[in-house]
């Protein structure tokens, strides 16, 4: 269950082949690519930074990807989250799961994202035309957290 | 000894990332801590003032202001978290 926390961007190809390749009990890969939009709140952004807590962002999301694999039927995942300088169009974060079935892979992948939003320690600073300033938290994430609960065994 | 660490808009206005101290005798808990960083100052109350929460982390685990910190802890504050 591979967490990599990286400045370099990553290749959905190389990975999703990397995760496919001697597993031939996959039937089913869900994949989520996160990218910087040039618009938020209405301000034109013009570049991004992610900061994060180096050892907890990855205890995080070892965390999140475990209670996935716990709670669904899960063969293997990945979370690569980069952090540094960002623009529009870069990608910011994937998460790829191989299961079996298709079901269980949507189901974890969706999770984990939510999670990740709500549970990794990271940050991030748009700078704009009118100046920067650090993103805020937005309830629909925690809202799109909550469904999941109660995980099993809660 | 303990270590602090502050991250994103606390880190910015602070421009502190990390200090290291000795544990105050009269801090047991990490509420007690937070009240001893706001009397440094109205710089530091300004800081850790972080809307809608300030979070806690005590050893790298999400934590709240009643846990206990004792010596050899290492204690984070940040603002809500925003990554993905």
């Amino acid at each position: 269950m591979p967490v990599r926390i990286q400045r370099e961007d990553f290749d959905i190809g190389v990975e999703t082949r990397a995760i496919r390749d001697g597993n031939p009990n996959v039937g089913a890969i869900a994949s989520f690519v996160g990218l910087v939009r040039d618009m938020n709140n209405g301000a034109s952004v013009v570049e991004m930074t992610l900061e994060h807590y180096p050892g907890m962002a990855e205890n995080a999301l070892e965390e999140i990807t475990s209670q996935a694999k716990a709670r669904w039927n899960v063969i293997d995942t990945l979370v690569i989250h980069r952090y540094g300088t960002l623009r529009p169009m870069d990608q910011i974060v994937l998460v790829i799961v191989a299961g079996s079935h298709r079901a269980d892979a949507f189901n974890a992948c969706q999770f984990i994202m939510d999670y990740l939003k709500t549970n990794a320690p990271f940050w991030k600073k748009e700078s704009s035309a009118e100046g920067s300033y650090w993103v805020g938290a937005r309830e629909s994430d925690a809202i799109a957290a909550e469904r999941w609960k109660p995980a099993p065994g809660e | 000894m303990i270590t602090i660490l502050y991250f994103a808009s606390i880190k910015e206005k602070l421009g502190l990332a990390k200090e290291t101290m000795e544990l105050p005798s009269d801090v047991g808990q990490a509420d007690a801590l937070l009240a001893y960083l706001h009397a440094r100052g109205s710089q530091w109350a300004d800081a850790l003032a972080v809307r809608p929460e300030l979070k806690i982390a005590i050893n790298q685990s999400i934590s709240t202001l009643n846990a206990a910190i004792k010596d050899g802890d290492e204690i984070a504050f940040f603002p809500p978290v925003t990554g993905g």
